[in-house]
């Protein structure tokens, strides 16, 4: 396997040798190449899962999606975009202006943050904690403060109910992803994300190797996951027919741009730790025994199988996204404290056990 | 370098927030109307603040959810070294989720899982 730290410690070696810098010159540099490279990653999947969410939308519903904007509708993300930078924002008469303006930080933030925890490839990843899973729960939860903020500063109605509907949910759910994150770590035994990786590299996928509570911990993932990115049948909060744009109904031009970015983004991180931890991450797929086939599955990089396996879980998102109706939010609560906590609770017992004994792959 | 980079990452997405909206505000049109800087319901002028008592059924969800999310952050560090404990590990641990298994019970029972 590739190994991306070679070309982080040649850049190092190659600022503070060949370039002259001191030490501190030397990290300076990197962090705002790494800055960038953030920005630039976050731009991108932006505007490709926006586009790939309008044509699978679109394949699902018989139509065929954006066309008119470039060939097969290619720049019309784009173009959308320059729209929203050259609206004005509007600032409302009756709501808590600075409430309002830092509600978007917070959201961007924790999603920029959040994001920067995935690994890439094998020594490509940015913030890899030895607590990883752990500070990744909680960098994502300083979101929902923003989505809170944004609809109790706008002082309007329908911002107000979609923000505590958001509010309410986004936490209940963030009960089933931290215990099915609990019963992958017992499997792995750590909880940085770059060591997770080695490990399923190493020793098959979680998914393949703790078989049968490692998938209902995946099913369970995939609905809660759903259910943290506002999408799918769990959409209250932002329910179109019903309360016009939920949590940022008052948020105009770029303000509301910033929601989007994060609500796409947050799609984008969820599928993302999906394949890190079920899915094996940037690690191949490898079947025992056979080693040609495994020779030839770590010709292709690490970063193409994080990728592919993160738009699978994309795409399966989508799906269950344009699929099922909405539903409502006495249903949703009790789905995650009725249906999902006991289930996953149980379901980490069994994983417990699985380990304990020896009983997984 | 892991928090050099996690302050990095910090402080792009507030430079990112910051640069762009400023970058919005000069490109972008402005223009003043009453109307406009009124909240947006249904196009009909808005009766009441909206800064108000709100129902409590959040409130509760929010609060059960406090208590769970603290106690299944004990439960990482166990789920670490839990290969090593073995099964004696996991049996001291099951009277722990056997407690966490009961407040929810209690709770439901109590009827705090009903949405009123």
């Amino acid at each position: 396997m590739f190994d991306f730290s070679i070309i982080t410690t040649w850049l190092h070696d190659f600022l503070m040798g060949t370039c002259g810098f001191a030490e501190w010159g030397a990290i300076l540099t990197e962090s705002v190449l790494v800055a960038l490279a953030i920005i630039t990653l976050y731009a991108v999947f932006a505007i490709a899962l926006i586009y790939m969410e309008r044509k699978v939308c679109a394949f699902f519903q018989c139509r065929l999606g954006p066309m008119r904007v470039g060939k097969w509708g290619l720049l019309q993300v784009f173009s959308d975009v320059f729209k929203m930078l050259t609206k004005e924002i509007i600032s409302m008469r009756q709501s808590d202006l600075f409430l309002h303006n830092l509600a978007p930080f917070l959201v961007v933030t924790a999603s920029m943050v959040t994001f920067s925890c995935l690994p890439w490839n094998k020594g490509a990843h940015i913030i890899d904690f030895n607590v990883g899973v752990f500070f990744f729960l909680a960098i994502s939860s300083i979101g929902v403060v923003g989505i809170l903020l944004a609809g109790w500063s706008s002082n309007n109605k329908y911002s107000l109910i979609g923000a505590m509907r958001s509010g309410a949910q986004i936490i209940s759910y963030e009960l089933s992803i931290g215990m099915t994150m609990l019963a992958m770590i017992c499997l792995t035994g750590s909880m940085s994300f770059s060591e997770i990786c080695q490990d399923q590299y190493v020793n098959g996928w979680n998914i393949v190797r703790g078989h049968v509570p490692a998938v209902i911990a995946f099913l369970i993932y995939l609905v809660a996951g759903n259910a943290e990115c506002n999408r799918g049948p769990f959409d209250l909060p932002e329910c179109e027919s019903e309360l016009t744009a939920g949590y940022h109904t008052e948020y105009s031009g770029m303000h509301f741009g910033y929601y989007y970015l994060a609500e796409y983004l947050n799609l984008f991180i969820c599928a993302g730790m999906a394949s890190t931890i079920f899915l094996g991450g940037w690690a191949p797929l490898h079947i025992y025994g056979l080693d040609g086939f495994n020779g030839v599955m770590d010709m292709i990089p690490g970063a193409l199988w994080f990728l592919g396996k993160t738009f699978f879980v994309v795409f399966l998102l989508m799906w269950l996204r344009w699929t099922f109706p909405r539903l409502r939010i006495d249903q949703i609560l009790s789905l995650e404290w009725k249906y999902l906590v006991p289930f996953s609770m149980v379901n980490l017992v069994l994983m417990a056990l699985c380990v304990a004994m020896g009983w997984h792959f | 370098m892991n928090f050099t980079l996690f302050v990095t990452a910090l402080l792009t997405g507030l430079a990112f927030v910051g640069v762009v909206t400023i970058l919005a505000k000069l490109i972008s049109p402005r223009s003043y109307n009453a109307q406009k800087e009124e909240a947006y319901e249904c196009g009909i002028p808005t009766r009441g603040r909206s800064w108000m008592q709100f129902r409590i059924g959040y409130y509760l969800f929010a609060i059960l959810f406090l208590m769970f999310d603290v106690e299944t952050m004990f439960l990482f560090p166990w789920a670490v070294v839990m290969r090593s404990l073995g099964p004696a590990g996991l049996i001291s641990v099951l009277f722990f989720l056997f407690i966490l298994v009961l407040g929810l019970a209690y709770a439901w029972r109590k009827g705090a899982l009903k949405w009123q």
